[in-house]
Parts: structure tokens; sequence; C-alpha cells
């Protein structure tokens, strides 16, 4: 397969330039003539409708929930990164950009990771026109953060609810394009195919999740905007309709899938307390900024943490990493949390979890100062644990949160089905093989604001798109096929129920490809995750009708699509014979114990080619070239 | 050293309504060993597999992040919009909260301006409605000056915030006596009327949100208070007021209709 990456020539630093000067314009006049399908309304898919329906694009954007609100984004704590150097403590856009590729573990493409950070300055300026209410200093200017591996404060912030403020901001603008008749907003809609006609992605079949009707929409491009599989593991900080079908879909398609086994797994999180259990909560990173975490150095040691003097506690983070400590990045933090407890030193209900301690901080800053920073994060952990972190050490261990993998696409964001573009956490560009924090933000609307209104003029302006509508046959396979999916589902009436079945695939790969990977466990896995998908066609049970609001059907036909793409997952992180970033094979490792790379052969993006039911998927790959930077072994020490 | 959450049995009275035109009635389910450390959501997602097994159909109810912030979530308990908990949505509340033997009584949002969908589910697009019709800054991407060109008093950006934190849930509009969605539309109000950027425009704002509210069916505010009770993200009334203050002062003293 010839791939080609449509990285522009020239100096790094100059290339987006160049680039919009060389992608064609479409006539301002000539806009309205171009339909454009959205699928997701979060920062990516909210920021992306909004910015072509201002160009004068005709737009329909399509959400799983009842609002372009609720959208997953929404749930963004800590805050988003630009490289303002507000703060003047040696912050640009060339360490923004050497941060992100360095946490990335040199698995991510150098020109998207300049644009980006290149971008980040224009995105606080627009959301602060946008009435986004950032967080201030007295003096009436923007107050930052920092955040995990960065040694810069470059974070922008507003309050723990960062990601609501800036989709709400997007929400906006997307609302008053459509009351401006140029965004047809369709929500509880779940796109179950994309449509190609004659190579070109040309709309997409969705399912109405109220009445169960099929709906056909044609278009001239399609952006998927859907977001991660953070799900696969069932118990996730991710919201409960986060799936990779959109994803998926496409895939089968022919649309490459890069890296998924790149999962970032977020160190602090709400540790896992019961069977029924449905979801795992995220406590902000910034929370590292003045917790610090530790176990009790005696493995075995029940006392409770007040009463674990000093000499016997061990903050492993400070210890092991004297000049990042507690802020080494989420891969770093999430695999030593994962270490203490395998030696015996968890704590909490399940022994395994460890303190992440304020004790210090409030006893330095004050109650009030503290509260101020993490009130609301504070409050949300005492409802959600019944103990207060003013008085008793939080729990902490690490959870499944945000996926780097995605599907593949060019420096335009385009995948390799001409038409189809991938923003956001569902593509895989940026982040390499982990992401720092307060980034995801950044990367979702540098996509929908500021490089889809560029890229997609290119495309338009340069491919000949004859005219196509939605009754064309395409629509009507597409539609059989997705109805045969769904009276499949009902008619198996088995005994066990989706949710049953979707613990169970979480705990495979949670046990096996989870924080840490071997060859066995992922073989097992592979072979575990087979047996799964035999027990789940013959015996899962969807209750009620296909013609009626059903959740169970809406999960069910996710699971069908995750219970294959795991399987994807599993085969990537088997090839992948090195450690990098999130990927962490416990055969290569350095004396140390940190992710050892293999350069010489693993510095490319893994692509995956959708190669028939029950056959493996074909591999190709994109090599990554590194002509600014020198690949170094990653060190927080 | 924590000890495990002890169990409980409750009885679920809840609201089952097939189709916006079902008159809709209570159904009493029995819910065994409930764990006390369950989120009122896993309770009913525990029934639900039950009723799955049992062949009946499932509660239908809207979710999605589950950590309180999407908004998606929210049902009547007890009579209380998302439960008994001061500034807790139906996702963030514990099962700690209510006794063993308990009889839980759970209901839709109700409001003449939300159809009820099915079960707990109702459409909460007038929200959407409303925003359309001024919730935000009119700017285009792009061309945007420095973020620290036009600076802003710290208290100021606060209250902005304050009222910025709305979810848009409904819960105000399901604890109000005449259904009013004063304590949403004020919340966007001042969030863009507090800050320099929204001023242009607020005039015509305050009264086209206004508008917009009273044609999708929602009442007008008359003081009860309840929306700033049952509010998840505790919304202040303040903003009530300062919406009222708004809105007339586009009325009498702007040239906006």
């Amino acid at each position: 397969m010839q791939l080609d990456a449509k990285v522009p020539g020239g100096s790094l630093t100059a290339k987006w330039d160049r680039h919009r000067f060389e992608l064609k314009l479409v006539n301002p006049a000539n806009k309205r003539k171009f339909e454009i399908i959205v699928v997701g309304t979060g920062l990516a898919g909210g920021s992306a409708s909004a910015s072509l329906a201002e160009l004068g694009y005709d737009v329909k954007t399509f959400c799983i929930q009842d609002s372009p609100r609720r959208a997953h984004s929404i749930a963004a704590q800590g805050g988003i990164n630009a490289a303002k150097n507000y703060q003047n403590d040696g912050d640009s856009i060339w360490r923004l950009f050497y941060d992100t590729i360095k946490g990335g573990d040199f698995r991510a493409r150098e020109a998207n990771v300049y644009r980006l950070a290149q971008l980040s300055t224009d995105i606080i300026d627009h959301c602060v026109a946008q009435g986004i209410p950032f967080a201030r200093d007295y003096g009436g200017l923007l107050a930052n953060r920092s955040f995990g591996g960065a040694q810069v404060s470059r974070t922008f912030y507003a309050r723990g609810q960062t990601g609501q403020q800036l989709l709400l901001g997007a929400y906006g603008a997307l609302m008053r394009q459509v009351a401006a008749g140029k965004v047809q907003m369709l929500p509880r809609r779940e796109m179950v195919d994309l449509v190609l006609i004659d190579g070109h992605a040309r709309g997409i079949v969705v399912r109405n999740l109220i009445t169960g009707a099929f709906e056909s929409h044609a278009a001239d491009a399609v952006i998927v905007a859907t977001g991660g599989y953070g799900n696969v593991f069932y118990l996730s900080t991710n919201a409960e309709s986060a799936n990779v079908g959109a994803c998926f879909r496409a895939y089968k398609q022919g649309a490459l899938y890069a890296n998924p086994c790149f999962t970032q797994i977020h160190p602090t999180c709400i540790p896992h307390t019961g069977e029924r259990q449905s979801k795992l909560t995220l406590m902000s990173e910034s929370l590292r900024n003045d917790g610090r975490v530790w176990v009790p150095r005696n493995p075995g040691d029940i006392r409770d943490p007040q009463d674990i003097p000093e000499a016997d506690r061990f903050y492993f983070l400070e210890e092991k990493y004297p000049s990042f400590g507690n802020l080494v990045p989420r891969d770093v933090a999430s695999r030593n949390a994962k270490d203490q407890c395998d030696a015996g030193r968890g704590v909490g209900l399940t022994r395994c979890a460890v303190y992440l301690d304020f004790t210090d901080a409030i006893q330095r800053d004050g109650r009030e100062l503290i509260a101020k920073k993490y009130g609301n994060l504070f409050d949300m952990y005492e409802r959600i644990t019944d103990e207060s972190p003013y008085t008793t050490p939080m729990t902490i261990y690490p959870a499944s949160h945000y996926t780097m993998g995605g599907l593949w696409v060019d420096y335009n964001l385009m995948s390799n089905i001409p038409g189809l573009f991938v923003l956001g956490e569902a593509n895989f560009s940026d982040h390499g093989a982990n992401r720092l924090g307060a980034s995801a933000l950044m990367q979702g609307l540098a996509d929908g604001y500021f490089v889809i209104p560029y890229t997609i003029g290119g495309y338009f302006a340069g491919t000949d798109l004859p005219r196509f509508s939605d009754d064309h046959a395409a629509f009507k396979d597409a539609t059989l096929a997705a109805d045969a999916k769904t009276k499949k589902l009902m008619s198996i009436q088995g005994r066990r129920t989706v949710d049953n079945i979707a613990r169970q695939l979480g705990r495979i790969m949670w046990e096996y490809c989870g924080m840490t990977r071997n060859t066995q466990g992922l073989a097992k896995a592979a072979k575990l995750i087979q047996e799964l998908r035999a027990e789940f066609w013959e015996n899962v049970r969807v209750p009620g009708s296909d013609k009626d609001f059903n959740k169970s059907l809406e999960k069910a036909g996710r699971l069908a699509d995750t219970l294959d793409f795991a399987e994807i997952m599993v085969h990537d992180a088997l090839g992948r014979a090195e450690s990098c970033g999130c990927h962490f094979r416990e055969e290569f490792q350095t004396s140390e114990g940190e992710a050892q790379r293999d350069d010489a052969n693993f510095c490319h993006v893994a692509l995956w080619e959708y190669n028939g039911e029950g056959r493996p998927p074909l591999f190709h790959k994109e090599p990554l070239v590194f002509e600014n930077v020198e690949l170094t072994q990653r060190s927080y020490k | 050293m924590k000890k495990l959450a002890p169990k409980i049995n409750v009885t679920l009275k809840v609201w089952r309504q097939k189709n916006p035109d079902d008159p809709g009635h209570f159904e009493m389910i029995p819910a065994s060993n409930i764990s006390t450390h369950m989120s009122f959501l896993e309770l009913l997602d525990t029934v639900n597999e039950q009723l799955t097994q049992e062949g009946k159909d499932p509660i239908a109810f809207d979710n999605d992040c589950r950590e309180g912030i999407c908004g998606m979530c929210g049902a009547v308990i007890n009579g209380r919009a998302h439960g008994p908990e001061k500034a807790t949505t139906l996702c963030q509340l514990h099962m700690r909260k209510f006794g063993d033997g308990e009889t839980i009584a759970i209901e839709p949002f109700r409001a003449r301006a939300f159809k009820i969908i099915k079960d707990l589910a109702v459409d909460r697009s007038p929200f959407d409605q409303i925003i359309q019709a001024g919730g935000y800054i009119s700017v285009n991407t792009g061309g945007a000056p420095d973020a620290n060109a036009i600076p802003i008093p710290q208290d100021v950006a606060e209250k902005s915030m304050d009222a910025a934190a709305c979810i848009g849930c409904g819960a105000c509009v399901a604890a109000c006596p005449s259904a009013s969605a004063m304590l949403f539309v004020s919340g966007k109000i001042s969030q863009l009327a507090l800050l320099p950027q929204g001023k242009p425009e607020a005039a015509k704002r305050a009264l086209s949100m206004v508008r917009a509210m009273d044609a999708c069916g929602f009442g007008n505010c008359s003081n009860h208070r309840e929306c700033e009770a049952s509010c998840p993200k505790e919304l202040s009334i303040v903003n009530i007021a300062r919406l009222n203050r708004e809105f007339f002062k586009a009325s009498f003293f702007s040239a906006e209709k």
C-alpha cells in the first residue's frame, strides 16, 4: 500500500505556513455547494462543525447523546496547554513541541506536533474571545499552572472544569450556526456505517436511537470525531457511550488503524471497589502539583495512613525521580503505582491503590488556598468514597483514560480513504506513545478550529466530486447490512447480558493488554477474546425491540465492534516488540525498569488494514523520520 | 483500615412509560443485596440486568459521563430532582444515602417543555433551542486579539465562572412549581454579560433568550428558589436577578427589539 503523509517540505517552522499557501482555495461563493458530515460533537467535532459552517459550507452534525453539549470532552478537568509564555518561564513553541514529542516517546510525526504547538496560542485567543471564563490572576491577566511532564507553567484552566468550559464554547459556536441555518444538528444518532462511492467517503448510515430507524445521509466529505476506545477496558474514565464503533466501521471500509495498542492509563483515578462498578472517576492530574504520592515502605503494613510515621512512608516518585518528582508523565506514574501494589505495598480496600496526600500542602498553604485550587475535586472525591481528602489521604489507582492510537491520517487529517477526515482523539496523530496532560483539549481544538477549515478546502478544490444523493445503492446496501446485524443481535436471546460480557472483555484487556504486557499474556488474550466473541454471538441476551429506545441494543452493537477491535489491539501490542511510552512490554526494559525503545526496528507507526472476516489484519507501516530532534532515552530523574 | 461496604435491600417505585403517548404508571421492583458503595445509576444497571434476565423490559434512563458533569442523567428521587444530596447529580448519588428496606420513588423530570421519551428519559432539546437564540458570543474562528489584551478582574472572572458551571441537566425546571427555566437561562446570560467580550450583544441576547424560553413553554420565575436548592452545580438565584436586570435594561434602554 502506498502511503503518503503529505508532510510539506521546507524547515519545520515554515511547513504549516507553506502548506496553507499551497492548498488550493474554494471560492467563497462555492463553499455552500459542498456538504460536510461531522460525526461527534466533542471539542474536535463541535469546533469543526462551527468553523466550517462559518466559512459557508453546509454542515450536518451528528451526536450520540441528547445534545451536542454532552460530549465527553466536557469531563476534562485540568486544563489546556499553550505556548504563550505568559509566565516568562522559558516556554516557547519549540519547547512545547519538544516536550510533546519526547513525552510521546518519539513515536509521533514531527510536522504534526510542531503545527499543534504553533496553533496552541491561537486556541487560547479564540476561546477568550468566546467568553470562556479562564482563571485569572489579581491583575486580571490569565493564570497558568504546570502539569505532568512539563517544567514550565503553560496550562490554562477554568477551575477543575476546563473541558466543560471549552466544550460549551464550541457548543455555543455550533448552536449559533444551527440558528443561522448552516448546520443541521441531528442528536441521538449513532453512525452504523461509512458509505464509500467510487472509493471516496460519501456519506454515512445512522441509527436513530429513539425510533430505531436507519437513516442515510450523503455528503461530499465525512469527518469522524468520535473520540477514543478507552472503554475496551470496560472500566475507564470515559463516558458510558464512548465507543470505537464509528472508527471501526471506517476500518472495515478500508481505513487504516494506527497504533491501536497505545492506550493511556491515567495515574490518578478513584480506585475500583466493587463488581458492579461501571466507572472509574478521574481525579485531575493537577492534584499532583500539591499532593504527594506514597505507600507504606514495608509490604503488608495495614495501619491507617495517619498512624504510619514518616520513616515508614515510601514517596516512591520523589525518591526515584528527584527532578520531576510527583510530576513525572502519566505512563511513568501509572507503572510505578502498579509496581508498588504488585510488591504488596498497596493500600485501601482492595490493597490496590496508593496514597495521594495533601497534608503537607495544607500545612504549607493553608486549607483555604488548597480548597480554592481543588475544592470541587475534593468534594467529588468525598461524594464517591465518603472520605475527606482534607483529613485523610486520597487513595488513587491508574485507570484507562485516553487512547493515542486511532485512525491513520495524513498531514491534512485525511485518512487513506479520500474524503474521510478524522479529528481529535479518534485519529492517531500527535501524541505518539503517550499523551501529556492538558494536551488532548489542545489537539481537539487545533484540529477543529484551525486545521480542518484549511485542509478540507484543499481536498474539495483538488477533487472531482460528482453529485450523489442518499438513494444511491451503496446506502441501501449499508442499511441492509446494519439491519441484518441488529436483527441477529435481537434473535440470539441467550443467557448473558451485554454488560456481563463487556465486563469480562474488560478484565481480559486490563490483565493482559493493560499497563504492562508480555508475549504469553498477549497470546492468551487473543485466544480468550476469540472465545468470548463466539460466546457473545451465541449467548448474549438483548431485551426489548429494535424499533424503540433500547440502550441494551445500542450497547450490544458497540460491544460486537469492540470485541473485534480488541483483537487488533492485542495483535498490535504483540507486534511491537519494544517498550515505548504507555506500551510497556516486560521483555524490553532498561536496567532501571524504564521503557526500552528499539529505534532501529520500531521507529514507525504500525498500521492495520482490514482483510476480511476471520482473517488477521494486514500490516503496514509509516516510518517516522526525525530531522529536528535527537531520539534520546526519556529520563525524568 | 477501610471496611467492606454493607449491603441493603430496597424497593424501587419507578415510573414506567412506553412512549410519549402512553399514560404511564408506577411499577414496584425489588432490588436486593445492593452495595452501599454503588452509585444510583449502578443500582439501576443492576436492576436492569435482573429485568433482562427475567425477560422484562429494562428501565430506560439517560446518562453518560457518570461523573456529574455532562448533565445527561437526572430523575426525581423521592420528590427531589437528583435526589436528597445537595450539589449532587444522580450519577454521583450513592446508595449509602439510603436505608435498608427503604422504598425509593423514581420519576422523570416533569415539565410541559420536556416531553417524556420513555420511562425516565426526557427530551431536553428546548435547552438547545434557548442557547441557539443567543447563548454565545458572535465571534468567528480566527482574528481574535491576544488573550491577555483585555484584563478581566479576577472577581468578575470568578463570578462569570460561577454562572458558567451550569450543566444543562434540567433539574431546575423539574424542581420549579412553574417549570421555569430561568436559572438555566440566567447562567448563560450572566456568564456572558459579566465579561467585556459579551457586552456588545448583551441586550440582544437577553431579549432573544427570554423570548425563546417563553416560546418553548417554560414558566416564569415565582421566587420559590427550588431551582437553586436542586441545582447540582449550586447556581445561585443571584443570576436570575442579573437576568432580570439585563432583560429590563434591554427592554427599556436599548435599541434592540
